[in-house]
């Protein structure tokens, strides 16, 4: 029996339960005449019936299926070691253990030792997946019966049955925690992993990147070094780029639309700008690549440059378009914030309206802006499709907007992606980066939520 | 005149100018990311188009038993197995009689898709009584043909330089004479997965494997974004240090790059969890994580403008708090969280970054049954068709673009409806 099916007979038991204790609610209190000495409504009796039926159940089931097949891949594992392999080789087999399973082919391995795992893989994965829907449907009924047996009309239904939802929703509230501490576990660990082969002076200060590490030891290959500055650098490069466009002209727009444009003139320009908004990146990086960079070329051709076909220009200014609309919406809430009698004063003054933007408006919505800015840095350097299709492979450090640079996002995309063992120091270097990559956007965001707060809070 | 006003009047046209100079950038700033937006659409939709429609070409296909090596009352798996690719090498031949050259009969074996065989297998299959007759059918044509139909290769460029060489052009007229090419809509687009082959490269495999993680995604992020944002909103103690830390968490998550969530799937849900790769599965774990600030802060706000006379009335009438939040605010904020959750599924529609991360760039052609068969996305698709030379390949990138946001702009469309429709002004 699959889980699937195991989770929807649980909760055909659980509407069975809440039936069951609604009845027995009505029966313990003697019927129809009997309702008001009830507590809680007899709906909650039967809540409380399903709940007992269905949580213990639901949990052990969870257990069992996140730590159940890790279990069993040890055992099997165990069973495979021997003095003459290694950790890696065994793994290598468990794979092919594994795929054979689940092709349900055991006598296609030719070595049987590996037969004989696999037939041991498939009996014991057979085996727990029964043991799991006896227990789990085992605990459902005993649940279901000690809920039965609580039922009487004294007992506090709904306070019971709301204090169970509270501490679920505090659980699905406190996921937010748990990602959070997720990503640190995820990235940390690995990254201290990496660490121990690289050094973190060689990884933060090294000039040359080249992941490249021979699998052989007569193999001319990369040199394996894992410098990062130029990965930084380009990623520095086509940000630096990108905001050149996006800050301006997502502030003008923003600009134009609250304090200039006609109702007219905003109906058709605030939906494009949500458009805009609203593209997939990828699609952004496909068209860097089919029309912004050729057009650069052609044009740098034409004035006699020399231009590289992946131009850190091309992505960043396709990222600049992208981070338009993001930079024009938060512009235009910290403007709107900008209370109204300080223009009004400004006007009185015999001041212009541009004269209002640029001496009253701005410099009153400077923190924001500034917050807004830090945000769109940290969105621009943490963008991975568009680099990731538009910009080089080859870890250039330069600051030439018309050659090619690699990005921090597209190592980590080039390193990880494909058929890699797990454990080399150039799937490790991913994890790194994506440690670096972490950190730096989350200063960015603290500081810019920080900026925005406390000036919103100088108005409100 | 006073002096004061005279200064004033001196510098009042340089200011007028400079304010209508100002104005002008701003226009001119929007001008420009509408044009920017045009420009982008026209490529995709001028790209993209041609791609729903197919080349077909039509022969005369002699089914003569000798030639197969079966007859009508063969079994199935003999029918299954004659020999269908010599019918149609056979075919070609007998239509170019004048093709001699050895190169030139391998062009002429390209002429049509590598499937042709397995398009007169199901026929024959189908229906046995075929063997022994002659029959026209249309077969779908190779990419080179299909892109030289479509108007896309120049033929009056060098031949060195055309995909389509000379002997070629002099078929494709003769057939195009003959009334023997036609397009069609392009069926295979909708109804195939991934193929190496562009002209029989389809969409529907991405496109199921996008709805499964989208289903995850929404049956997950849905019911524990609305749960956290209820607790947060209504019943979340002030001053606690927990809560505090919930929400700092989740707006710090809100701005965490989508590759970060990806290396968090790749190292927590495959490694350690074991969550099988490249699976719908995996993929709306990972979605969900990322989608759940949006829907939360979404249906934080639609729960918060909620007017308190509701919560008052109901408390009044001696509900409790949760009976009054589920039974009476909850319903009236529906329609905002509603709104909140399909923007944030359009995100994450999306997405492709971190779906990279777990794998699901895999070139699968198989269309996934379920949560937990490998499968591509979308716009994974789209960045894998992307990076193939081929000019029709070009073509349905931007094709399966013009899907995409196609669903995107109707789930934005649907919840602007959903606005319109249940807004409600206290």
């Amino acid at each position: 029996m699959n889980t699937t099916t195991l989770i929807l007979l649980l909760i055909l038991l659980a509407t069975f339960a809440h039936f069951v204790g609604r009845k027995r609610s009505l029966s313990v209190s003697n019927g129809n005449r009997g309702v008001n000495k009830l507590h809680s409504l007899p709906g909650y009796y039967g809540y409380l019936m399903a709940i007992w039926c269905v949580i213990p159940a639901l949990i052990v089931l969870v257990a069992w299926t996140t730590l159940g097949d890790m279990m069993v891949n040890r055992h099997i594992a165990a069973t495979l070691k021997t003095d003459s392999n290694t950790v890696t080789e065994v793994n290598l087999i468990m794979n092919q253990v594994r795929n054979l399973a689940e092709a349900g082919k055991p006598e296609a391995a030719t070595d049987p030792l590996v037969q004989q795992a696999t037939q041991q893989y498939i009996s014991m994965q057979h085996t727990t997946a029964l043991a799991k829907a006896v227990v789990v449907l085992a605990i459902a009924l005993i649940g279901a019966f000690i809920g039965w047996r609580f039922i009487a009309p004294h007992v506090r239904a709904r306070n019971q049955v709301e204090r169970v939802l509270r501490w679920g929703m505090i659980l699905c509230a406190s996921i937010a925690v748990m990602t959070t501490f997720g990503i640190i576990f995820s990235v940390l660990f690995e990254s201290i992993r990496f660490f121990q082969s690289v050094s973190i002076t060689d990884f933060l200060f090294g000039t040359t990147w080249s992941p490249q590490t021979a699998i052989r030891t007569d193999q001319v290959g990369g040199s394996g070094s894992f410098g990062s500055i130029p990965l930084f650098a380009g990623t520095l490069l086509i940000s630096a780029i990108a905001l050149l466009v996006a800050v301006p002209l997502g502030l003008m727009a923003a600009i134009y639309l609250s304090e200039y444009a006609s109702p007219k003139v905003r109906a058709i320009a605030k939906p494009a700008l949500e458009i805009l908004a609203g593209i997939p990146t990828v699609v952004y990086g496909f068209f860097a690549v089919l029309t912004i960079a050729p057009f650069i070329r052609e044009i740098g051709e034409a004035i006699g440059l020399s231009v590289a076909s992946e131009s850190a220009l091309a992505a960043g200014l396709v990222m600049g378009v992208m981070l338009i609309p993001f930079m024009s919406s938060l512009s235009d809430d910290v403007i709107n914030a900008v209370p109204q009698a300080m223009r009004d004063g400004s006007y009185g003054m015999g001041a212009t309206k541009s004269e209002t933007i640029k001496q009253v408006i701005i410099p009153a919505a400077l923190p924001g802006i500034v917050g807004a800015f830090l945000l769109a840095a940290s969105r621009a350097i943490g963008e991975t499709m568009i680099v990731v299709m538009a910009a080089g492979l080859s870890a250039n450090l330069t600051a030439n907007p018309l050659e090619a640079v690699t990005t921090v996002t597209v190592q980590i995309v080039t390193l990880l992606t494909g058929d890699q063992e797990f454990d080399s120091p150039k799937t490790l270097a991913a994890f790194a980066l994506g440690l670096t990559l972490f950190v730096l956007t989350l200063i960015l965001n603290i500081v810019a939520l920080h900026i925005v707060r406390k000036y919103r809070e100088q108005y409100d | 005149m006073s002096k004061t006003t005279e200064k004033v009047k001196a510098g009042l046209a340089k200011r007028y100018a400079r304010e209508r100079r100002f104005r002008r950038f701003g226009l001119a700033s929007i001008i420009l990311s509408m044009v920017f937006l045009a420009v982008l659409l026209l490529t995709i939709f001028s790209n993209g188009l041609p791609a729903f429609t197919q080349t077909y070409l039509k022969f005369e296909v002699d089914l003569s038993a000798e030639v197969l090596g079966v007859d009508a009352n063969a079994e199935q798996a003999a029918l299954r197995a004659a020999s269908y690719s010599t019918v149609i090498k056979n075919t070609l031949a007998a239509s170019f009689p004048e093709v001699k050259k050895r190169k030139q009969k391998k062009a002429l074996r390209k002429l049509v898709s590598s499937n042709a065989p397995y398009r007169l297998q199901q026929m024959v299959m189908a229906n046995p009584q075929l063997i022994g007759t002659r029959q026209s059918v249309w077969f779908l044509a190779d990419d080179d043909i299909d892109t030289f139909f479509k108007g896309n290769i120049d033929r009056t460029l060098p031949e060195s330089s055309r995909r389509i060489k000379d002997f070629q052009l002099v078929w494709l007229d003769k057939l195009s004479a003959e009334g023997k090419v036609e397009k069609r809509f392009n069926t295979e687009f909708f109804s195939r997965g991934d193929s190496r082959e562009p002209e029989q490269a389809g969409i529907l495999g991405a496109l199921m494997g996008s709805l499964y993680t989208m289903l995850v995604t929404i049956m997950l992020s849905f019911p524990i974004g609305v749960a956290a944002a209820i607790y947060l909103e209504e019943f979340a103690p002030k001053d606690n240090r927990w809560v505090d830390l919930i929400e700092v968490n989740i707006n710090n998550l809100a701005a965490v790059p989508s590759i970060v969530f990806g290396l968090l799937g790749l190292a927590i849900f495959i490694q350690l969890f074991g969550v099988p790769r490249s699976t719908p599965l995996v993929g709306g774990l990972v979605l969900t994580l990322m989608t759940l600030p949006t829907i939360i802060i979404a249906s934080r706000a639609a729960l918060k403008a909620v007017p308190p006379s509701i919560r008052e009335a109901a408390l009044g009438l001696g509900a409790s708090r949760v009976q009054t939040v589920f039974h009476h605010v909850l319903p009236l904020a529906m329609p905002g969280i509603l709104t909140g959750t399909i923007i944030g599924m359009a995100q994450a529609l999306g997405e492709t970054a971190p779906l990279l991360m777990i794998g699901m760039v895999a070139f699968i052609i198989d269309i996934p049954g379920g949560i937990s068969d490998p499968a591509a996305a979308l716009p994974v698709q789209i960045y894998l068709w992307s990076d193939s030379p081929e000019r029709a390949f070009t073509e349905r990138t931007s094709a399966a673009i013009i899907v995409l946001l196609f669903f995107l702009v109707m789930m934005n469309l649907i919840a602007v409806m959903l606005r319109k429709k249940f807004e409600r002004r206290w």
